[in-house]
This record gives structure tokens, sequence and C-alpha cells, in this order.
């Protein structure tokens, strides 16, 4: 085992000369440290926001409120310890305004206290860990995307109405798993025929497929973001499951990067999200668009999420007229920002978590053949997520 | 849980050992062998599934799609050997592991260049992508085909190498590679050969794992790991051990996370037991290398 020890000494001097590589200090630009998941088995989801923040620049003339933009990249590698590292960096040596391009959960709230200590806004385009929105909310953490729950307490909800009885739930044993499961039960109140939390990034689900198959529900409920989904709607339709009971989950287990890798598998599944690529707003036709145009393939509602958050910081930037000096201005006029974002008329909480609709979407084959989703419904309109009230800011 | 679930979680669990076996195999021979820690192994599991993917619509099946990539691969493994690894053998571990860490950066970037950062789609072939009915237990086909290629490959290796005069020559340089040189075999073939063998176990690894698995870049170093518990709990160098080893780790981790959470329920609420039984199935395996190691050292099959 010496040798993973070494590998593991090895991955943190590789980081570090990564750092001593890279920007250069500019007079006085808006900075923005984008640390994301670039490498790995989650990368797909990174790369996704990277390029879909990339996208919404791009849109604005490469300047977020008026201000040149100078965007400072970093891979947390899904590791807790090298995001922690990172955002250190970020606020001491590249003294960003802005963190943004968190994927998960435990990785942010892993950087919230440097984060919070550095007074640097904190603005996720995917994390939304409960913790975050309720009772530890912090004044310079903002969400653009949504709470973990929501997307799941929406599945709940259509589960429910949808008349099944006996559900057994899946999730990755990690705070956004526990998130998952929780926000769905919120909303479906039949029997749960069981609740299995398994290792994340786990490769093999034919033990857990196996007990599913013996307890004979009548529907699945299973939250797998990335790598994991793919294994797991692969080796789910070929148990033979999907005929005999529905796979039902959150958009994270059938978006588009994993519909292009598992294809005609998640054909007909269900799931829910706060985005959908027909959603018919203006900004996110051209946004859809311009991102097959640019980066060649469909994107993703990470890449959507990636898309709004350069929105919001761009809102804020310009509310405080450019003047990026003065931190807790800069800070109110995030949580007071208004904006035409992808998904309609953005509006943040009290926690600083949006308030929006989550719709029900459809796995299908879009006229060139390719796998993607179609709105099939809203769920929930105007919906807040349920850790608010716990949150003591106003 | 009924007899019949029992069998399938075993059935399961020999899966699983043999995928790992097959990846195991070629670390383990590569280390045994040429005695250089190949960190790069995992690159090879990956460029096999990539080729597999790339390749059926352009040959048309899954089967030549396989074949052709398990070769391509076996033939990258002799080009890499030739030129980056040849110069290491004589350098000590850490230099063998900081090289080899750098062919996984920069096989996952090529891969990423060629094929882009989001995952591939590869699927099973239409005759093997249902179930089989054995006595009463349904079970997916292509499982099946995986249990039947590994144990194949584990007969074939073991021919090779009790059977023939290549695998004596490969069993005389595990023991004592000094003394094989000295005998004047051409040791520079005799590597090339084993190491475009391991090459060509874990590309056929890849391609067999990426109709069940996702096929994205970094794929191989999330098995790596399992194969190094693999060839640890063996003894390094050991086919033999490999192929016990990955049986081991195979149904010591589907039995864990099949019985664990269900055994820690009857002793505790069932939130608490779900979680607990998780974090407690994930540790099974590493639980069972500390143990093997503390009753022997050197692995179940100590070479040398």
């Amino acid at each position: 085992m010496t040798c993973l020890a070494v590998t593991r000494s090895l991955l943190a001097v590789t980081s570090a000369v990564a750092l001593l590589a890279s920007a250069p200090v500019l007079a006085d630009p808006l900075k923005v440290g984008m640390i994301t998941t670039l490498s790995g088995p989650g990368a797909g989801l990174g790369i996704d926001i990277r390029d879909g923040f990339a996208l919404a620049v791009g849109h604005l003339g490469g300047k977020l409120g008026g201000q040149d933009t100078q965007i400072v990249e970093a891979d947390d590698q899904q590791k807790p310890d090298v995001a922690v590292g990172l955002a250190n960096r970020m606020v001491e040596r590249d003294r960003v305004n802005v963190v943004t391009g968190i994927v998960w959960s435990n990785l942010a709230l892993a950087m919230m206290p440097t984060l919070a200590a550095g007074q640097t806004l904190f603005v996720s385009p995917n994390a939304g860990p409960s913790q975050l929105a309720g009772a530890q909310c912090n004044p310079y953490f903002f969400n653009v995307a949504y709470q973990n729950d929501t997307i799941h307490e929406a599945m709940g909800k259509h589960v429910q109405d949808a008349g099944f009885k006996k559900v057994y739930l899946l999730a990755p044993n990690y705070p956004a798993g526990k998130d998952s499961l929780a926000g769905f039960k919120r909303y479906y109140k039949g029997a749960v025929a069981g609740e299995v939390y398994t290792q994340v990034g786990q490769l093999d689900y034919a033990a857990e497929l196996a007990q599913v198959k013996a307890a004979a529900p009548d529907a699945v409920f299973a939250f797998y973001p990335g790598g994991m989904g793919i294994n797991f709607i692969k080796q789910y339709e070929q148990a033979g499951l999907k005929a005999a009971a529905p796979l039902f989950g959150p958009g994270f287990s059938f978006d588009q990067d994993i519909l292009a890798a598992v294809g005609d598998a998640a054909l007909g599944a269900k799931n829910s999200a706060q985005w959908s690529p027909d959603l018919a707003t203006p900004a996110n036709a051209k946004f859809v668009t311009d991102f097959k145009a640019k980066f060649n393939r469909l994107p993703s509602m990470y890449a959507a999420q990636g898309y709004d958050a350069a929105l919001l910081i761009d809102a804020a930037v310009k509310g405080v007229n450019g003047d990026l000096k003065d931190k807790d201005k800069l800070r109110a006029a995030m949580k007071a920002a208004k904006f035409d974002g992808l998904r309609g008329t953005f509006r943040l909480n009290s926690n600083q978590f949006p308030i929006q609709n989550i719709y029900l979407r459809e796995v299908v084959k879009g006229a060139d053949g390719a796998v993607t989703n179609k709105l099939a419904g809203t769920v929930f309109s105007d919906h807040a997520d349920a850790y608010a009230k716990d949150c003591a800011m106003k | 849980m009924d007899a019949l679930l029992l069998a399938e979680q075993g059935l399961n669990g020999l899966q699983l050992g043999v995928m790992l076996f097959l990846m195991a195999a070629g670390l383990t021979l590569v280390f045994g062998i040429m005695d250089l820690i190949n960190l790069a192994h995992g690159s090879f599991y990956m460029v096999g599934a990539y080729l597999t993917a790339a390749l059926v619509p352009v040959l048309g099946g899954f089967l030549p799609a396989l074949a052709v990539a398990v070769l391509l691969t076996a033939l990258l493994g002799l080009v890499v050997e030739a030129v980056a690894l040849r110069t290491l053998y004589r350098r000590d571990h850490l230099d063998q592991v900081l090289a080899t860490f750098g062919l996984i950066l920069f096989f996952n970037e090529l891969i990423r260049i060629l094929f882009g950062p989001v995952p591939i789609f590869l699927n099973p072939p239409a005759a093997l992508a249902g179930t089989v009915d054995l006595w009463g237990l349904t079970y997916p086909a292509f499982r099946l085909a995986i249990l039947a290629v590994g144990l194949a490959v584990a007969l074939g290796l073991w021919l090779l190498i009790a059977r023939t005069r290549v695998g004596m020559l490969i069993r005389a340089g595990a023991t004592n590679r000094e003394m094989v040189m000295a005998l004047g075999v051409d040791v520079r073939l005799l590597f090339g050969l084993v190491f475009a063998l391991g090459c060509g176990l874990a590309g056929l690894a890849g391609a067999m794992a990426g109709p069940v698995l996702a096929v994205q870049v970094g794929m191989g170093e999330q098995i790596l790991i399992l194969t190094f518990v693999v060839i640890v709990i063996g003894g390094i160098g050991s086919i033999r051990g490999a192929f016990a080893g990955a049986l081991l780790v195979g149904v010591v981790d589907t039995l864990g996370r099949a019985l664990l959470p269900a055994s820690f329920r009857l002793v505790m609420d069932s939130a608490s037991a779900n979680a607990a039984g998780a974090a407690a199935a994930s540790m099974a395996i590493y639980v069972l290398m500390a143990l093997v190691l503390a009753v022997r050292p050197k692995g179940l099959f100590p070479v040398g």
C-alpha cells in the first residue's frame, strides 16, 4: 500500500506545482475564482459548469457587470482537502472577489469557513446542502441553482400523485444523498420498500439490485449523479428491472452528461429539475443553440447553472456600479440582484437560495436521434426550500 | 434472506471477482517479473474500454471491436514499454511511481482531447443485453459472459504459465531475475511480452467492463485501487494469489453490501443502520486486507 501513499503525496506535489504556474496580478478587474472538478470521474459536471459560465461571459462581451473579468480556474479533483486548499489560495493570494464553480455539497461545506473568514462571496452553481440553507446559512453563500432537497421533493410529489405505494430508495452515502432521500420522503407518503446508501463513486450495483428485485417494489427512486448514474442505469436495465419497476430520479440521475452514455436504457424515465433544454424562455433558446455550436455537445443542467451563476455575478457587480472595494455593498447587491436568467426572472429567498418552479421531465429520443429531456409538466410553482425558516438571515 | 437471493449475491461476488482478476493478473505479472510498479495499468483499462466503444460502430459488432481493441491495447503496451518504461527498470520504485503517474495524466488528457470530457456510450451486444434464467434465478446475460471470459482467461494463464516454455521463463523471472539473465535469456524481449500481455488483459477488462460501467476519463484509477488491494492480499507477483485475492475481494465486497446494512438493522433503528451499514460495507475489503496481512504479511501466495 505504500505506493498508494506515494500516489497521494505525488498528487499533492502535482497540484502544488500546478498552482505555482497560474494567474498574474492585474490592476483592478473583477476576479472570479472558478474552483470546480476538472479531472477524475466527476469532471464532466465541472467542465459543463465551467463552459456554461464561459458562454455567459462571452455573451456579455467578456465583462461581468461592465468590469473586465478575469477567471482564475482551479481543479478541486472532487476532494474536500484540495478544495479547501484552493479556497485558501483564492482568498489569500489571488484575492478573488467571488468564488464559484463548486459541484459537490461536501466540498462546498468544507470550503465555507475559509471563504466566510476571507469575506469572499461564494456563488454555488450546483451544491446546495441543507446545512447552508438552514441553521448554518451564511451571508457569503449564494446558491444560483437549487437547494438539494427541492429537486427530490418534486419527484416525491410526482411519485405520490402518480399513485405508487411501495417505493425503493437508493442514494450515495454523502450529504447530498441524505438530503435527497429526506426531500423525497417529505412529499412521498407511501411505504418505503427499502432505503439504501451506497459508497460514493461505487462502480458495481449488482448486490443492491438483487436486493431491489427481492423486495419487489412498484417503483424505484435513485439519486446517482455523474458516472454513478451511468453505472446504475446501465445495470438497472441489464438486470431486467426496468420492466418490473419504473425508475424515477432527480434530474441529476438523468441529465445530458448521463444520457449520452446510457442511450436507450434511460428512455421513458421521469425526472425532476429546475431547468430543461426545451424550457421556453428567450435566454434559454439562445443558450442551448450557442452551447451546442460552441462546444459541440448538448448542454446539461450543470451548464445552465454555470450560465446563471455568471448572470447573478453580473447583476451584483452592476448593482454596485463596478465598485468592488466595499465587500458588504457587493454582498447586498447580490442579495438584491434581479435578472432574467435561463429560467425566467430569478428570485432569491431570505436564505439566498432560489425560489423557483420545479418541472417534471421525461427522457425522450429527439428528432436527431439524440436521447434528451423534454418537459412533461410543472410539479411546483415558486417553490421555496424547507430550511429557509431555520435561517437567521432576513 | 432466502437461498435464491444468497445464491445470486454469491454469483455477483464471483463476477466482480473475475472482473478484478482480469485487471490484477496483468498488474501482478508486471510487478512480479519486471519489478515495475505500474500505476498506469488503469490507463490501459480505460484505453481498452474507449477503443471498444469507438470501434463498435466502425466494425459493426461488439466481439470484433473487443478483439481489435484488446490487440491494440497490447500493442500500445509494447510501445509504452519500449519508449517510456525500459529505462526505469534499474531505478527505484519511487521513480517508477512518478513516471507511471505521469503516464496516467498523459493518457487521461489524451483521451479527453480525443473523445471529449463527457462519458461515452457503450452497450452490451444485443445477444447479451437481456437476462437469462438460471434455475429460477434471473441473471443479466452480460454478467455471465464476464464470468465466463474471466474464468477462461484464468485457465489460459494457468496453462501458459504452468505448461509452456515462455511460462517457465516467466516463473523463473519472477523467482530470480538475475539468474535468468545470466542464463542468456533475452530478458528485454521477455519483459516486452509480459508487459504487452498485462496491458492486453487490462484492455480486455476495460472492454468487458465498458458495457456495465461508465466509459469515462479516470475510470482506470477507480478500479486501480481495488486492483492493488487484490494483489496485496494475493501476494505480489503471484497469478494464483491474484485469482484468490480477486475472488475474495469480490465476494466480501458484494456480500458486505448485501448483508451488513440488514444485520445492522437487527441491533439499531433503521436510519442509523442504513448509514452505519453503508459505511461498514465500504470498509469491508480494507478490513479483509488488514486481516490477511496480519496473518500472512506477504499475502496469501507469496512469491520468492
